[in-house]
């Protein structure tokens, strides 16, 4: 699949990620559209063994999303890959839908693990690869995490163990839109600088932009060459990518469009996908 | 003197024990000498991991893992496993039911010198208070082994309360642990004495002077916190009239609460809790705080007697 196609997907995404928290009055917008290229081409093209037919496939890559408040962009793209219908998306947070508010690995085909607690994905993504070490196997662990969600202890108390037990096999990606919902990471409570924070705790640090597909590839083949570390690719992104009125702004973490707001976002994104020379 | 061991010992023990017949992984937060899973190590030192002095970690890294298809058992004591990690046992291991066992070892004020910070007496509260989860709370080292063979196979999480202390036993050595089911070790007529870990012991010890009395008292172990065993419970309410439980434990929340839970909905009788009075504890011998806090026999026998207006 090429950069267009995948551009095309990842858009898709985003249109998923707003038709659910629409529909639903509410849900994480932002953090959402700041996230939907790497997911797109994680489930796309770098996760192997992903069977939409068989998701608990023993061998299959892993993915936890840590930050689980943005499960629109999550359920977004499973969807697209066909682990469960489009439909189910405008049905989102609803009380006879699977898709709650934060993913469920008991009730969501394709999720790899139940998030939500900030903090938490990130050392359930340490435990599936060291397991995989413990049994030889090769699949691989990767995992998003928030940049506001570096300030939660527990996410070095992963980093302590991921890079103690070596675990190359894993993955992370670090979501750098600089925003959390009071405002500024760095106005709430900095957690930079991130890239010396983690080459400090012993990992393969790479910098990547992530809304440029070349530069999230070389990000994950550096991280698949690196061996005896664990790797994260601080992956500098604009939350609310995609949408103009929402782009860098905090007040669209955790707040859904109204009516007006949702059909500018879906023509703006209409618009980008057809630039692109896909279907809408 | 009887013989005696501490739950931890067994289950240290266990864990080697049944390491050779199932697929587990066990981690540890520092505490491996004392929670014993240092037993465990020695014999399985690639399926040990220790995560240092870390325990919200532990319980989120013991999920991931789980997810896997293992059976992960995480150690540390009560107060850190139950207390610090609550809402890591609660997001990442019982909320998607993984497999995941805490041995938590420690708990209740036996623990001694340590002091009030590291005497849990909450835990058996909390970690009941979660769906999915099972608690169970065995009274000598006979039950703890079966309790740990128990949990291995049962699917979902379970919390496994192990103390410090060197107890009695108070089963044969051919006991077979039957999850979720209470055990009647002595009948009785007048009063029912439901117990759980090493309060069973004192029961029996009570159930003693009680019979010089002339006051012929029943006794249930209750190793199995959730699900409770309400069948024997009823029974014994509607066959003795009147209900005295004991624990080494809170009197909120613990196994008091949960026995006047299913009577006040299903048989309602006169009950007194014997337990921990809602206070903190404090450093001293172990027996020295059984004593100070009324977790002993004669502290039941006198609960009894006032129960029974004798």
């Amino acid at each position: 699949m090429n950069n267009k196609e995948l551009q095309i997907i990842a858009h898709k995404v985003r249109r998923h990620a707003l038709t659910a928290v629409h529909s639903a009055g509410s849900g994480h917008p932002g953090g959402s559209l700041s996230i939907s290229e790497i997911l797109t081409l994680l489930y796309f093209e770098e996760m192997k063994n992903l069977d939409p037919k068989d998701p608990s496939a023993p061998n299959r890559d892993r993915f936890v999303l840590s930050k689980g408040h943005c499960s629109p962009a999550l359920y977004g793209v499973l969807a697209e890959r066909g682990f469960f219908s489009t439909d189910l998306i405008c049905k989102f947070r609803q009380i006879d839908c699977c898709l709650q508010g934060h993913p469920s690995l008991k009730d969501v085909p394709g999720v790899d693990m139940s998030t939500g607690s900030l903090g938490q994905g990130i050392c359930a993504a340490n435990g599936m690869a060291l397991s995989a070490k413990l049994d030889g196997k090769d699949y691989r662990v990767y995992s998003i995490l928030g940049d506001g969600e570096t300030q939660e202890g527990q996410v070095w108390e992963a980093a302590m163990f991921a890079a103690h037990y070596k675990l190359d096999n894993l993955c992370a990606i670090l979501d750098f839109n600089g925003l959390q919902i009071d405002g500024d990471i760095t106005e709430v409570m900095s957690p930079l600088p991130l890239d010396e924070k983690f080459r400090a705790f012993n990992w393969n640090v790479v910098l990547v932009d992530a809304h440029d597909f070349d530069s999230l590839r070389e990000g994950f083949a550096k991280a698949r060459a690196c061996k005896g570390k664990p790797t994260i690719l601080i992956a500098k992104s604009v939350k609310g990518k995609g949408v103009s009125y929402m782009e860098n702004q905090a007040g669209w973490h955790g707040n859904a469009p109204n009516d007006e707001q949702y059909a500018q976002a879906i023509e703006e994104i209409n618009a980008q996908i057809k630039a692109l020379g896909g279907e809408i | 003197m009887a013989e005696k061991k501490a739950t931890r010992e067994a289950y240290g023990e266990a864990l080697a024990e049944f390491g050779e017949k199932y697929d587990l992984v066990v981690l540890d937060a520092d505490l491996s000498k004392s929670t014993k899973t240092d037993t465990f190590r020695k014999k399985f030192p690639d399926r040990f991991i220790n995560v240092g002095i870390a325990e919200a970690n532990m319980m989120s890294t013991a999920a991931g893992i789980a997810t896997t298809g293992k059976t992960v058992f995480a150690s540390s004591f009560a107060m850190f496993a139950a207390g610090r990690a609550f809402e890591q046992v609660r997001n990442s291991i019982a909320y998607p039911n993984l497999n995941v066992k805490i041995g938590a070892t420690h708990a209740g004020i036996s623990v001694g010198e340590d002091g009030a910070s590291h005497q849990a007496i909450e835990d058996i509260a909390l970690m009941r208070s979660i769906p999915n989860m099972v608690v169970i709370n065995p009274a000598d080292a006979y039950e703890a082994r079966g309790a740990v063979e128990a949990a291995i196979l049962h699917n979902g999480p379970v919390y496994l309360r192990f103390g410090r202390l060197a107890v009695p036993y108070v089963n044969d050595k051919d006991y077979k642990f039957e999850l979720g089911k209470g055990v009647t070790l002595a009948d009785g007529k007048d009063v029912t004495i439901i117990a759980t870990g090493l309060m069973v012991g004192e029961a029996l010890g009570a159930r003693e002077v009680l019979e010089k009395e002339g006051i012929s008292a029943r006794i249930i172990n209750i190793h199995t916190i959730k699900p409770i065993d309400k069948d024997i419970i009823i029974k014994a309410a509607k066959e003795t009239g009147h209900i005295v439980t004991a624990e080494e434990h809170n009197i909120i929340g613990g196994l008091g609460s949960a026995v006047a839970e299913v009577l006040s909905e299903n048989y309602p009788v006169k009950m007194s809790r014997v337990g921990i009075e809602d206070i903190f504890g404090k450093s001293g011998k172990p027996q020295c705080l059984l004593e100070e806090y009324g977790l002993t026999a004669s502290n039941i026998v006198s609960r009894v007697k006032k129960l029974l207006g004798k």
